[in-house]
C-alpha cells in the first residue's frame, strides 16, 4: 500500500508523516509536491502538519487552492483514504473535506504539549482498529485549533457520530480544564459522512515510539493499512 | 474598465469567542477606559481591482469574500468603502 504525502511550501511533518508510512508500517511512501497534478498511484493521502503558505490569510487557506488538492479531493470523493493532521486538518476544512473551522486558541497561547484524546467513534479507516473510548496520549503544536462549526452543524456532527475523537482528562473524563484549545465540545478531530477522511489536531505521526514519549499514533497508521488491504 | 479600491472588513462571526478581542478589551480596561464594551478583532484588506463601476467591484469583491478571503463558518465580512484609484 503506497502512501502519498502531500508537501505545501511550509509544511514541516511531512518527513514524519513518510518516516510513519515507511518505518513504522513498513510501507512505500512518496511525497507530493503541492503544484503536481499527480498522486502517483497513492493509496493513502496525509496532509500533513506545518504552517503552509505562512498561515497568511488563514491557516490553511491557500494551500486548499494547490493544484494537487484537486485531486486530493478526487481521491477522498471516490473513497480514499485522507487523512489531515494539524495544518493539514486546517487545510481539509477549508477544502470542505471536513465540517467546521479552526480558529484561534481560546487561550491565545501557541501551545506545544501531550494531550489525552478519547476515541469516540471507529467507523473510520483511521480508527478501524480502536475501541471505541481508548485514551491515546499524543502531541499538539498549534496555535489555531479551537474547533468551531455552526449550531445546524454541530448537530450534525454529533448525531451522526462524525466526533473522531475529544479532549480529555487523565480519567478519559472530556473536562473543560481538558480542553485546551477550548474547542467546542472539547472536539479533537472528525470525520466525513463515509469515514474515509478524518482530520485531527494532535501529531499521531509524531507518537509512534514509546522511546519518543508515546506510540499512542502507530494505531492510527496500522488502522488505515488495516482498512485499505480488508 | 477603472481601478477601484475596495476595503474590508473581515471580524470574527457575531457570537463566537473572540479571545484576542477580549485580552484588548481587557487592556483596554486596566488602562481605565472603563467603557469598553466589547472589543472584535478581525482584519482589513485593500483590494485594488478594475471594473466596469464601482457597483461591479464591489460585487466581484463580495464574491472574493464568500470564496477564500472570509471562512463562512467563523467570520462575518463588510465592504467599508469603494473608491476610484
Amino acid at each position: 500500500m503506497k502512501f502519498g504525502i502531500v508537501s505545501f511550501p511550509g509544511s514541516n511533518c511531512d518527513d514524519d508523516a513518510v518516516f510513519a508510512a515507511t518505518e513504522t508500517l513498513g510501507q512505500p511512501a512518496v511525497k507530493l509536491w503541492h503544484k503536481s497534478h499527480d498522486l502517483e498511484g497513492s493509496d493513502v493521502l496525509i496532509l500533513p502538519g506545518g504552517f503552509s503558505y505562512g498561515d497568511y490569510l488563514r491557516a490553511g487557506a491557500i494551500a486548499r487552492f494547490s493544484p494537487i488538492m484537486q485531486e486530493v479531493a478526487a481521491h477522498a470523493q471516490r473513497g480514499g483514504p485522507v487523512i489531515g493532521i494539524c495544518n493539514g486538518f486546517q487545510i481539509a476544512c477549508e477544502a470542505g473535506l471536513l465540517p467546521g473551522a479552526l480558529m484561534r486558541n481560546a487561550g491565545l497561547q501557541f501551545l506545544s504539549m501531550p494531550v489525552t484524546i478519547r476515541v469516540e467513534n471507529i467507523a473510520s479507516c483511521w480508527t478501524s482498529l480502536c475501541t471505541e473510548g481508548q485514551c491515546l496520549t499524543m502531541p499538539i503544536a498549534h496555535g489555531e485549533g479551537r474547533y468551531t462549526v455552526d449550531a445546524a452543524t454541530l448537530e450534525r456532527v454529533e448525531g451522526e457520530g462524525l466526533v473522531v475523537f475529544r479532549y480529555v482528562d487523565a480519567s478519559g473524563e472530556a473536562t473543560d480544564a481538558a480542553n485546551v484549545n477550548g474547542s467546542l465540545d472539547n472536539i479533537a478531530g472528525v470525520r466525513n459522512a463515509a469515514g474515509n477522511v478524518v482530520g485531527l489536531m494532535p501529531h499521531p505521526e509524531r507518537a509512534l515510539d514509546s522511546l519518543l514519549g508515546s506510540a499512542d499514533g502507530r494505531v492510527l497508521f496500522e488502522s488505515v493499512l488495516a482498512a485499505v488491504n480488508a | 474598465m477603472k481601478t477601484f479600491r475596495v476595503s474590508i472588513h473581515i471580524v470574527p462571526r457575531k457570537g463566537l469567542l473572540d479571545p484576542q478581542g477580549k485580552a484588548v478589551a481587557d487592556a483596554l480596561h486596566t488602562l481605565g477606559f472603563d467603557a469598553v464594551r466589547d472589543v472584535h478583532v478581525g482584519r482589513h484588506l485593500v483590494i485594488e481591482t478594475s471594473a466596469a463601476d464601482a457597483h461591479a467591484a464591489e460585487q466581484s469583491v463580495r464574491e472574493m469574500c464568500a470564496r477564500l478571503l472570509a471562512n463562512p463558518v467563523t467570520e462575518d465580512f463588510e465592504i467599508a468603502g469603494v473608491s476610484a484609484a
